[in-house]
């Protein structure tokens, strides 16, 4: 082994030069499908002598490829231009996206061209080779091929990689001593391990939320922050339009407010306890349980209204509805879930069971915590992390970092040198999935090829390569380990067809999973424990991913950290989230310092309010408090993994809270939730829009002045408007981040958004009705309303925002002063304005990562939303030059293609056609604040909620 | 010559009889001439030139790095800049207004106090017009603004009342200016004729434009000035009205008010006798010009600032009263927030300050006392600084779209730059007092005439 103390000659050379050397060439490597080898190319890579055909300077490509999260595919189209991958949209063929994309996916191009992203093989502390860390290898695998493997150790995220599961077991195979371990912070144990229990195997739930009339979801949050987020939101959007006369009904039953809370047409705030309780109690009404511990019982009183409302509407509903168990219930609640949506024929249409998708489906905690004691006891002499961040986010009470110290050789690949790499011998940078060649499987078992866009700008090394050092070298590249895996496994003889079809669709026809029948297999004999008491007037400690970071793996990027949190509005920062009463009850207000002690340790944590919260709990948010491999976020937030043990994974008690002197500032992006009795968001009961269909405009004072001083503009070509459904809109932000990438919006950091400076074109307003009993959650997502009488317009001194004749209000950024008196007259403060220099000019990688089509703004000019007009200029391009109009469809803006349920509709009022004029005759439209006499363009169509009891109108309290 | 002993007993504007046209004349150009420079006088500059660095550095710092050293944001996009400007174009007003309008009225008492209320307005003026510049995103385009022949055709947006505000404000500047210098014209001949040093010859000699002081040149100086004096007379009214109206076109609630107009040129000449009086004071007490700027003219200077301060409270109470009647839910609620809401104690404090405090004007003991009215000025000038800030930040922070409420919190680069601008404002008065005639000495020789006349008859 080497160890070298003096720096490799390759190495700290400044690369920026070769990197841009490599980004020009990096469309000829794609073309030559030579891209995809990791690390230092072995194959030549040479500039074109022919251009291809399709490659035109400054037209872009578009390349199918996958996005794990969780490590579940989502199928994504990634826009390259001239070489330099520059937006993700989402894949309209692929199950799991459908067009639409969540907050994560638009945000990882972001991670791609991150300048701190890690760029060396790290060898403690040192820097390092390739050669060296393959000569440490051999040399530790040399001895360990004598051993049979004894004491080699794997430990990876959860694998839903064939190709990877297939290099996996050939590791085992070569080294049958050999482990591997996985761990994922957030993985969903209880699903499989309930299964295991209902159906003797591990089996995976795909809902369909497009034909279930009800639903019923118990702390699950299926529109927010998972893999299938996408789709499920899409479907359950399905049967959301009061348009169509028909819409389902939602009963969310939730402790941490969520996007299914706020959609959802009946609600109930419960603590963990009581949501067991309340799935015991509906278990027991439909005979799936029989007994209940009677303490428990007796405990809470207050679910009975609720819980006869669901009895009543499941038996009615029975075969259309389906329930819903979130991941951090108990395993016994998973199993009595699935056995009453069995008993309620759920599975005959809303619910189906696959084999998991995860090549190997098991309990982590079992699985981390086998490798753990195996180190601890020495048995462990080579550990080989695979991507993952265990030394920050394992279970506190394994001591990860401890163990750590008793392994001889640890390897840690990853993105960024972070807390575990810091703690191993060996770190080596990790290829972007935009970088490499791989495979993933989507919810439903759709496998996708993933394919490079760029050769690695980081010197990383893909997973697929790390692995293949431990097997007789055959293979060169990722490609041919990833091309042969599928060749192999191909029975037909087009397989070059094949190939080139998966990869331009971006998944694999007829790879989805079969449905396997659960009824025969269920086994009912099994035991349910007696439910335990919670002792009264004690607290209960939530833990939760992160809306924006997850559990830690998005921590550096801005965007996902700017990103305001959908229900608080907050950015940059985790919280000690509990209820207004909570925070009576404890005396403490909104960034009040507070110490949380639970039994496994204390924490010192911001007090955050948030309306909707279920009482006696506190939540706390996962990924914050990181020490290290990451640059914009080691200051901020605390760190609730301390508190986290293996036994007490999603909740946990609280012994006492108490104050700690110190005010903590929140940079939050909304400051006040209540709509003071202004007609914003309209809404009503489904019962009361089948009575009054244009609810939205009827009254009195709704009234839309029609006169004007100034004369109509006439539109003889295109009139460019837009419609947002807010029945549709389920908060989740992906607007607002779509709309970031695509328009070069940057990003300001914490300070400025404390002084009320983020730059958001569109954002998604949050407002709060009525008390903590019947709090309602409404969305608004706002965009410039690209108003008819714009007020903006009239008062720009030099004329830097005007009227363009297709009826959209331009803001021309050469021209603008920075009067800042437009965004002063905007009624809905859509404009943005840059205070300082907020766009970054100096770093080469950002400077590759803005969208070609898009100025990148100085400081002191007003910018805000154009409706992408870069878009239509495009589309008008291609329609002029096949000398026709730009067709109803064609024109997609970002926030439209990234919007999971298709809330928004844009289109040209003056194409007869248009898909756009359904939604606009909608009885729900309505333009907010009106009575202005702005004329707005952006429409809103009005929301409808299928309660059982009428809902509060806005204004009702303050 | 010795300075007199105040004389507390004169409660005329007339000069008393021991003035002669020459000793006017001494009095007057020897403060400029002759009289070396004191302590008080030295430390006060020092201090205040130190301030104006510091602003002017400020400003460097602002152009280098962007408005976003201050606490501006979305949606109080508009902070100190803003307030600072129609604070001091406030200002400016009562020089104008006693130059033109009390001349046109025939006020003989003006001649002693117009000629420094000029410099304060031009002073003022000129301050103001440096914020909206400061203001900007990118100042070094300011021109824009102008309507100038450029090379792509493109003109400023007519239906911008900032663009009629370049017009008002520079109008304003430039009739300002030639009337204070043209007032000059006569006195600096008297120091260039006086003057002992070449140099001093020289420079009050070129700017003195030949004066001899023909009965031609009094003849054509006369109506001319007078014809000046019409045409400011107008801008007084105009200037501030077209201010205002940045704030009434809009359609923010709190701004969008036909009130606007009145209500500010009332507050103008409120701020702007208000800073006449914190002026006068400390000049006439350490320059010993008490003969000249006498009680009663401090006293007129009382009686038109308890007059347009009530002006100023109508304005209020109009302002409030319209809000609850129009029944529009977005004014109410503005009206409401000022008076409850994050801004309220500055709200409440300028009231006391504006509307309160002048009251003990109605007493004839408070009007001619010095300390008093010297402190109530203070107040007043308070008082109007935090209406322009309470209308232009407070209306802000609270209007259509609760989601998008927000708060400014002034920033310490704020404060630099207002409080350097009031220091850049002592800095030039100090100068002037000490290169130019602070009193009109042309005028208080007339006065002597008229006096004598008077004393005769």
């Amino acid at each position: 082994m080497t160890t070298p103390l003096s720096l490799p000659a390759d190495f700290d050379k400044p690369d920026s030069l070769q990197r841009r050397h490599l980004l020009k060439l990096m469309a000829a490597s794609i073309a030559l499908g030579a891209a995809g080898c990791s690390g230092p190319s072995p194959e030549k890579i040479l500039p074109y002598v022919h251009s291809p055909e399709y490659a035109v300077p400054g037209e872009a490509i578009f390349y199918a490829t996958a996005l794990q999260l969780g490590s579940y595919a989502r199928g994504v189209l990634v826009k390259n231009v001239d070489g330099r991958p520059i937006k993700v949209e989402g894949n309209p063929l692929h199950p799991a996206s459908f067009g639409g994309t969540d907050i994560f996916a638009q945000a990882r191009i972001l991670d791609l061209w991150d300048p701190t992203r890690s760029q060396s093989i790290i060898h403690n502390t040192q820097p390092s080779s390739y050669a060296s860390i393959q000569d440490a290898l051999n040399v530790q695998l040399k001895s360990l091929e004598e051993a049979h493997g004894a004491g080699l150790r794997i430990l990876t995220r959860t694998i839903c990689s064939p190709v990877m599961a297939n290099q996996l077991h050939e590791i085992l195979n070569r080294y049958p001593q050999a482990r591997w371990h996985q761990y994922d912070p957030l993985h969903d144990d209880h699903t499989f391990d309930a299964t295991q229990r209902l159906f003797g195997k591990s089996l995976q739930p795909l809902f369909h939320f497009d034909v279930a009339e009800r639903i019923v979801t118990f702390d699950a949050d299926f529109l927010q922050g998972g893999p299938a987020s996408v789709r499920y939101a899409r479907d359950f959007s399905m049967l959301r339009n009061p348009d169509h006369g028909t819409m389902s009904r939602v009963f969310a039953i939730e402790s941490t407010p969520g996007l299914i809370g706020a959609a959802a047409d009946e609600r109930i705030a419960l603590t963990p306890f009581e949501i067991e309780l309340l799935i015991r109690r509906l278990a027991k009404r439909f005979d799936v349980l029989g007994e209940i511990n009677a303490a428990a019982d007796s405990s809470a009183t207050h679910i009975t209204g609720f819980e006869s409302k669901l009895v009543s509407e499941l038996t009615q509903y029975r075969g259309k509805c389906v329930l819903v168990p979130g991941s951090r219930l108990s395993v016994d609640a998973h199993a009595l879930v699935h056995e009453l949506n069995i008993k309620l024929a759920a599975t005959d249409h809303c619910l189906q069971f696959i084999e998991p998708v995860e090549a190997r489906a098991e309990n982590h905690i079992n699985s981390l915590s086998s490798l753990c004691t195996d180190m601890a006891t020495g048995k462990v002499n080579t550990l080989l992390i695979l991507d993952g961040n265990p030394v920050y986010d394992a279970p506190s009470d394994f001591n990860f970092a401890q163990c750590l110290k008793a392994v001889p050789f640890s390897l840690h690949l990853a993105m960024y040198r972070n807390e575990t790499s810091m703690r191993c011998n060996w770190h080596i940078p990790q290829t972007h999935e935009f970088e490499h060649w791989s495979d993933l499987r989507a919810f439903d078992g759709t496998t996708s090829i993933v394919q490079p866009l760029l050769a690695p700008l980081y010197n990383g090394c893909s997973p697929h390569r790390l692995l293949s050092w431990l097997l007789p070298p055959s293979l060169e590249s990722a490609y041919d380990i990833v091309r042969q895996f599928y060749q192999h496994n191909y029975t037909e003889s087009d397989f070059e067809h094949h190939w080139k079809t998966s990869l331009h669709n971006g998944m694999i026809a007829g790879s989805a999973a079969a449905p396997v029948n659960v009824t025969s297999l269920l086994n009912t004999s099994h035991k349910y424990s007696t439910l335990k008491i919670n002792p009264s007037n004690n607290l209960t400690l939530i833990f939760s991913a992160d809306d924006s970071v997850r559990d830690g793996e998005y921590a550096n990027n801005a965007w996902l950290q700017e990103l305001p949190r959908p229900l608080s509005k907050l950015t940059w920062d985790n919280a000690a989230i509990m209820n207004p009463l909570s925070a009576a009850n404890l005396h403490v207000d909104t960034g009040q310092l507070i110490e949380i002690t639970t039994a496994h340790g204390s924490i010192i944590a911001p007090v955050w309010i948030q309306p909707g919260h279920a009482e006696h709990c506190v939540t706390l948010h996962l990924g914050y408090g990181r020490t290290a491999g990451v640059n914009i976020a080691t200051t901020i937030g605390f760190n609730a993994y301390t508190l986290r043990r293996s036994d007490d994974m999603w909740n946990t008690g609280i012994i006492s809270i108490k104050h700690v002197e110190g005010i903590h500032v929140f940079a939050n992006t909304q400051e006040h939730a209540r709509m003071i009795g202004r007609d914003l968001v309209r809404s009503a009961t489904f019962a009361e829009f089948l009575k009054t269909p244009k609810f939205a405009t009827a009254k009195p004072e709704q009234r839309v002045p029609d006169e004007s001083l100034y004369k109509d503009y006439p539109y003889d070509g295109y009139r460019w408007a837009m419609t947002i459904n807010l029945n549709a809109c389920i908060g989740c932000n992906a607007c607002t981040i779509a709309c970031q990438a695509e328009n070069n919006i940057p990003s300001v950091g914490k300070q400025q958004v404390q002084l009320g400076r983020e730059m958001h074109w569109i954002r998604v307003d949050r407002y709060y009705t009525g008390d903590e009993k019947t709090l309602r959650t409404d969305f608004q997502p706002v965009p410039c309303m690209h108003c008819e009488r714009a007020p903006c317009e009239e008062v720009c001194p030099v004329g830097a925002t005007v009227h363009d004749s297709e009826g959209i209000n331009v803001q021309v950024y050469n021209r603008c002063v920075g009067t800042r008196f437009c965004s002063n007259n905007c009624p809905y403060k859509v404009r943005r304005f840059n205070f300082l220099q907020y766009a970054n000019n100096s770093v080469e990688s950002i400077k590759a990562l803005q969208n070609p089509d898009v100025t990148v703004r100085q400081r002191g000019v007003m910018e805000k939303c154009n409706y992408c007009l870069q878009r239509i200029t495009r589309a008008r391009i291609e329609a002029d030059r096949l000398g026709r109009r730009i067709h109803d469809g064609e024109v997609v803006t970002a926030c439209q293609a990234a919007c999971p349920t298709s809330a928004i509709s844009f289109g040209d009022l003056n194409d007869p056609q248009a898909q756009l004029h359904q939604s606009k005759s909608s009885p729900r439209n309505y333009s907010l604040l009106a009575e202005l006499n702005t004329r707005p363009r952006t429409t809103y169509l009005a929301r409808v909620i299928n309660s059982m009891t009428t809902p509060l109108q806005p204004g009702d309290s303050s | 010559m010795n300075p007199l002993p105040p004389d507390n007993s004169n409660s005329s504007a007339e000069l008393p009889a021991h003035w002669s046209y020459t000793t006017i004349s001494d009095k007057i150009s020897d403060l400029v001439l002759r009289r070396r420079n004191r302590w008080p006088w030295l430390i006060a500059f020092g201090c205040a030139f130190t301030v104006m660095l510091v602003f002017f550095g400020a400003c460097i710092y602002l152009f280098k790095t962007g408005v976003g050293i201050w606490g501006v944001n979305i949606p109080v996009a508009w902070g100190f800049a803003i307030s600072n400007f129609v604070w001091w174009i406030g200002i400016g007003h009562a020089g104008t207004f006693i130059s033109a309008v009390l001349l046109l009225l025939r006020q003989r008492w003006r001649g002693s106090i117009n000629r420094f209320a000029e410099a304060m307005t031009l002073f003022a003026a000129g301050i103001a017009g440096i914020f909206p510049i400061l203001h900007l995103g990118r100042p070094w385009f300011f021109y824009w603004l102008i309507p100038y022949p450029d090379v792509m055709n493109l003109w400023p947006q007519w239906r911008s009342p900032l663009v009629w505000d370049i017009f008002a404000i520079s109008t304003y500047l430039i009739v300002s200016l030639l009337f204070w210098y043209m007032g000059l014209i006569p006195d600096l001949a008297t120091l260039r004729d006086r003057a002992k040093s070449r140099s001093k010859q020289l420079i009050y000699g070129l700017f003195a434009l030949g004066w001899r002081g023909e009965a031609r040149h009094w003849a054509r100086y006369e109506k001319a000035y007078l014809l000046i004096a019409g045409l400011a007379t107008a801008l007084v009214v105009s200037v501030h009205s077209v201010v205002s109206l940045d704030f009434a076109i809009g359609n923010t609630p709190g701004y969008h008010s036909t009130l606007f107009p009145p209500y500010f040129v009332a507050g103008a000449l409120f701020s702007g006798f208000a800073m006449v009086l914190t002026i006068a004071i400390p000049l006439r007490h350490f320059f010993a010009l008490h003969d000249f700027i006498t009680v009663r003219h401090l006293e007129n200077a009382a009686k038109i600032l308890l007059a347009t301060g009530w002006l100023v409270a109508y304005g209020y109470a109009a302002e409030i009263f319209m809000a609850y009647y129009s029944g529009e839910q977005f004014e109410m609620y503005e009206v409401h927030d000022r008076m409850t809401g994050a801004y309220s104690p500055l709200f409440w404090t300028l009231l006391v300050c504006n509307v309160l405090v002048p009251q003990i004007l109605w007493w004839r003991k408070a009007r001619r006392s010095v300390v008093v009215l010297f402190i109530m000025s203070l107040f007043v000038n308070l008082g109007m600084w935090l209406e322009r800030f309470v209308i232009v930040v407070s209306s802000l922070h609270r209007d259509f779209l609760p989601s998008s409420w927000g708060i400014f919190i002034p920033t310490r680069w704020d404060w630099i730059h207002f409080v350097g601008s009031i220091g850049m404002f002592i800095a030039l008065f100090l100068l002037f007092v000490r290169l130019l005639p602070a009193i009109s000495i042309f005028e208080m020789r007339e006065q002597v005439h008229e006096s004598s006349q008077a004393r005769k008859s």
